[in-house]
């Protein structure tokens, strides 16, 4: 009985092992092809598996590396704790990829793996979120937009919504979150242009980016500010449960308990997530950039990398087909394009 | 036991029919067919450079066998690990207690912290799985209280403890220190007094106390280690990562019981082996490596050790019946304490 | 046995005046936690906590534990919305009956383990925990259900009540129907009576001819079932349905409610009232944390510190109520 359950098990966890063969790679076909030996393999590892921004982010590599010649693969941890990815970077080193591209759970708690990666010659490029005051630690970053003006965009955005004129609140991810606070800084630094004078910001919460604790905080801004005129979300998760809060309590303008012009919401998040509030015209405009064109942009950084077609360097630049010249900025910086303002008109062009 | 095996229906030898040895045999089998059919899992300095992302679920693993055979239960083992870790690196970093000291006293704290629940548990006779759910949430929750979601980074001298090897081996100094104290506490455990003393009181708690065993004290002792030893995994943690947070080792606890349940021991208490809680600590290892390697998908991964851990107890639970081991539990299966 | 009944009588006031205390002090300190806004923030709280906490209430009554139901809710809720998404003829109460079929499928599972298994309830629902989890991923494929994917109609019911928008909408009404039949079940039927029986003493309860492993084993189906619809109404809240958020970390928010509703961590005793005051409790405590811009890291702290001090409360009372 007991050597039989062992040998199934084994079984079971043998050929559970042994399947997952990733699909061999195309021949290329463009001019950046791949290296004399073998293709050039790339692997991704996003903050965590399920979460839908990567998902553009992996097509958009997948579509570059396909066209580039490259072999491409995706894995990475259920949770993003700061350490989770360090397993699976490690893997990735001994399988004997050549390219590490990472949105990186931590911003210090990596450099280690990452510096026994490029020992062994292998290229680090952060995708979408950066190793703030580590950057020695990676080859190249690619961000979607630039991050500098991305505050002061929001908060044209927001302005041109409200009528330049309100109280508003915003509704960030972590209180830590790098990202979020530098765009909170930008718009915090915007707001003193003379243009906004009209506009207040009362207050900012955080979410941690998840629905629940979400939800509450919005919630708790409609009962603490009566007359709130906008809340405005930098984080997918917090649009969204604005969007709930202010629908549930019918104060979106236009709604059944809106006070006078209604509460608006706004800032940044996925069409996919946001198409039916902006349908519902409980969300008139919202920002993003785009997730697959992150990935492309990426793609062709990683494989020129790879194959020395391109060296990291600030003041470089190459090509990318459909984006024009690409360069490297400060700390070996890549932005892949211009932030993109979704509507009504526009939001069923877009699906990620 | 021994009437099943004296009547002649000698098919296994009995030091077969241990939970252990069929961990053991997992783990050879696991490693066997990793090594012949995953590509590059058969690499000596990258299997012990791996290893010492097990580590601390190893040490935690040591003391919480103690607890588990005891008959109690500590999940609040990891959210000690962040706090004296989040605890130590503000010490140092941000009031500027010099780190050696500070090293030494993070078992003192951990000592602390598990002493808690344990006078908890033992004076007021609470379920040590209430007493320490709570306490696993208060403690991760003071650890976010004084670090928020930053990390702080601690004085390169201190870090990279996994790659200091032995002298003139590959070993890397956690494995070598967690090899060394899963020695030390086999023998606590299964040579000396302390160790029958916890092995009788999770046989039955009330027979121990008659029979002399100074239960409450033995109680408040093993989560004291528990206490220590995920002390000491805080610190080979941060000087792995180099850093300090509040979310380090989140949800490890798991680990921790699974490999020592997976080890054979009974989480009714009065059964268990230091050498079992290894054994599981390596398959686990080994398995999760293997299938890193050969690029298993992380959900993947997490289905196959949750299923493993449920096999294992049910494969055991066959035996045990076959042993008529259980005969005396009764009931009792469905205890959550 | 007399100990307990008289427990239950009093059990239910110290909550209650833990709630009332807090609402005064978050009032005092902030006037608009006393308005309707707030009070329908809480109340759709608490919802999805009730439905879940019916199930693990019962789990533990019986001395055993639940872990995996964040898990349960998680592939459930999942579930529904791949359904709801792929093949939208099932309709929303189709969708209904599938989440809550396939909650109680899971918990069969952890039944079957557990009762007839004989795997402890902490081990059984730990693997399953990871194992559901992993499995929400899996039939996922790592991708989110979103909003738009999902018919109108779930959605409403977090808005819509049986009186028109008003402050209770249908979530809370399926609450409270979940939260009556667990009394009505509990209190008049006989395997209700059983459940109390078996945590009280096991060993007399089997001798006394109660099928333990049946009743057992359906405490765990109810567990899932529970989560199962929590599963439904979850997607009904939030809209979107990610594979790693749905449930997660839910384990323990339901064990903190059930023993700060005052069942005995030692089985055999508590009440429905109890266990729908403590999620009311934890509401309410959430909710004023934010109303008083208190920092979320003292979340985790505040549930630990009111788990403990529920324990040693209980304790106390229970020492005393000896001696007298």
């Amino acid at each position: 009985m007991f050597r039989k359950l062992t040998l199934l098990l084994f079984l079971v966890t043998g050929t559970t092992s042994c399947q997952k063969r990733e699909a061999a790679s195309n021949p290329g076909t463009t001019s950046v092809a791949a290296a004399a030996s073998g293709p050039v393999r790339v692997v991704y590892i996003p903050k965590n598996t399920g979460n839908p921004y990567f998902n553009g982010v992996v097509a958009g590599l997948e579509k570059g590396c396909k066209e580039l010649g490259a072999e491409f693969f995706t894995t990475g941890p259920a949770n993003p704790d700061a350490t989770s990815q360090i397993p699976f970077i490690k893997d990735q080193v001994q399988r004997g990829v050549n390219v590490i591209c990472i949105s990186p759970n931590s911003s210090d708690a990596l450099n280690q793996v990452f510096d026994d990666a490029r020992t062994r010659g292998i290229k680090v490029v952060t995708v979408n979120t950066d190793l703030v005051g580590n950057e020695s630690h990676r080859d190249a970053a690619v961000y979607p937009c630039d991050f500098d003006t991305l505050g002061a965009s929001q908060i044209e955005l927001l302005g041109s919504l409200i009528h330049y004129e309100g109280r508003f609140a915003i509704l960030s991810s972590t209180t830590d979150a790098p990202d979020q606070n530098y765009w909170i800084q930008g718009m915090k630094e915007a707001l003193k242009n003379s243009k906004y004078t009209r506009m207040e910001l009362v207050d900012i919460v955080y979410g941690d980016d998840k629905p629940q604790k979400s939800r509450t905080e919005a919630e708790g801004l409609l009962t603490k500010y009566p007359d709130l005129r906008a809340i405005l979300a930098p984080t997918s998760v917090g649009i969204e449960q604005a969007a709930k809060a202010v629908e549930a309590a019918g104060v979106y303008p236009g709604g059944a308990n809106a006070r006078g012009r209604g509460v608006v919401v706004t800032g940044l998040g996925t069409p996919n997530q946001l198409r039916r509030y902006i349908k519902d015209n409980i969300i008139t405009a919202v920002a993003l950039w785009s997730p697959p064109d992150e990935g492309y942009v990426s793609a062709y950084v990683a494989v020129g990398l790879a194959t020395d077609k391109i060296t990291a360097q600030t003041g470089n630049s190459f090509d990318v087909p459909g984006f024009g010249r690409r360069g490297f900025g400060k700390n070996n910086l890549v932005i892949a394009g211009p932030p993109l303002i979704f509507t009504k008109d526009n939001i069923d062009q877009y699906n990620f | 036991m021994n009437e099943v095996l004296a009547t002649g229906r000698r098919t296994v030898p009995r030091w077969m029919a241990t939970p252990e040895s069929i961990t053991a045999a997992l783990l050879v089998v696991a490693f066997g067919v990793s090594a012949a059919f995953v590509p590059r899992f058969l690499d000596a300095a990258y299997l012990l450079d791996r290893s010492s992302l097990y580590m601390e679920v190893g040490l935690m693993a040591l003391a919480m066998t103690f607890v588990i055979v005891a008959g109690h239960i500590d999940l609040s083992c990891a959210s000690i690990l962040a706090l004296v870790g989040t605890s130590i690196a503000t010490l140092h970093v941000k009031l500027g207690v010099p780190l050696l000291p500070l090293v030494f006293l993070a078992p003192l704290l951990g000592a602390l912290l598990g002493g808690i629940n344990g006078v908890i548990v033992a004076q007021l006779g609470l379920p040590s799985l209430v007493v320490t759910l709570a306490t696993m949430a208060l403690y991760r929750g003071l650890a976010q209280v004084l670090l928020g979601d930053h990390s702080v980074s601690l004085p390169a001298w201190f870090t990279g403890i996994e790659r200091v090897a032995i002298a003139g081996t590959l070993l890397p100094v956690p494995l070598v220190l967690f090899l060394g104290l899963a020695v030390a506490l086999g023998l606590v455990l299964h040579k000396t007094v302390f160790g029958t003393w916890v092995f009788a009181m999770g046989t039955n708690a009330e027979a121990a106390r008659y029979s002399g065993v100074p239960v409450a004290q033995v109680t408040i002792s093993v989560f004291v280690m528990s206490g220590v030893f995920s002390a000491m995994a805080a610190m080979i943690m941060i000087s792995r990562l180099g850093v300090a947070r509040y979310d380090h080792a989140l949800g490890l606890e798991l680990d921790v019981i699974t490999a020592v349940v997976l080890g054979g021991a009974s989480i009714f208490g009065g059964r268990g082996t230091v050498t079992g809680s290894v054994l599981a600590l390596f398959l686990i290892a080994v398995l999760q490596t293997g299938m890193g390697v050969a690029n298993v998908k992380a959900e993947y991964q997490a289905t196959a050790s949750g299923a493993l851990l449920i096999v294992a107890v049910l494969m055991g639970n066959c035996f045990a019946r076959f042993r008529k081991w259980t005969a005396s539990k009764g009931e009792g299966s469905c205890s959550g304490s | 046995m007399n100990n307990r009944w008289r427990l239950v009588e009093v059990r239910e006031l110290p909550t209650l005046a833990l709630w009332v205390l807090i609402c005064a002090v978050t009032a005092l300190v902030q006037p608009k936690f006393l308005t309707a806004g707030v009070f329908r923030s809480i109340l759709l709280w608490i919802p999805l906590l009730v439905v879940v906490a019916m199930g693990e209430m019962m789990v533990m009554l019986t001395r055993g534990v639940d872990v995996s139901v964040g898990s349960m809710m998680g592939l459930a809720g999942m579930a529904v919305g791949i359904a709801l998404r792929d093949h939208p003829g099932i309709g929303v109460y189709g969708a209904m009956v599938l989440g809550i079929a396939l909650g109680a499928t899971l918990g069969a599972v952890n039944g079957l383990l557990i009762a007839y298994g004989n795997v402890p309830a902490i081990v059984a629902t730990l693997g399953t925990l990871g194992a559901y989890r992993g499995l929400v991923h899996i039939v996922s494929r790592g991708v989110q259900v979103d909003e738009y994917n999902l018919p109108r109609e779930l959605g409403r019911w977090s808005i819509d009540g049986p009186f028109g928008q008003t402050l209770v909408p249908w979530v809370v009404v399926f609450a409270i129907l979940a939260a009556a039949g667990t009394l009505l079940f509990l209190r008049f039927t006989r395997v209700g009576r059983d459940i109390y029986a078996i945590g009280g003493n096991p060993e007399a309860a089997w001798l006394r001819g109660i099928p333990v492993r049946r009743v057992t084993f359906l405490v765990y189906v109810l567990s899932g079932l529970g989560s199962g619809l929590a599963g439904v109404l979850y997607a009904s809240r939030f809209g979107t349905i990610n594979p790693a958020a749905i449930g997660s970390g839910f384990e323990l928010i339901a064990i903190s409610a059930v023993v700060v509703g005052g069942v005995s961590v030692f089985g055999g005793s508590g009440t429905v009232a109890g266990v729908v005051l403590g999620c009311l409790l934890l509401g309410t405590i959430s909710t004023a944390l934010t109303v008083l811009n208190i920092a979320d890291a003292w979340q985790g702290t505040t549930y630990g510190l009111v788990i403990l001090v529920a324990v040693i409360f209980d304790h106390w009372m229970g020492t005393r109520f000896r001696k007298a």
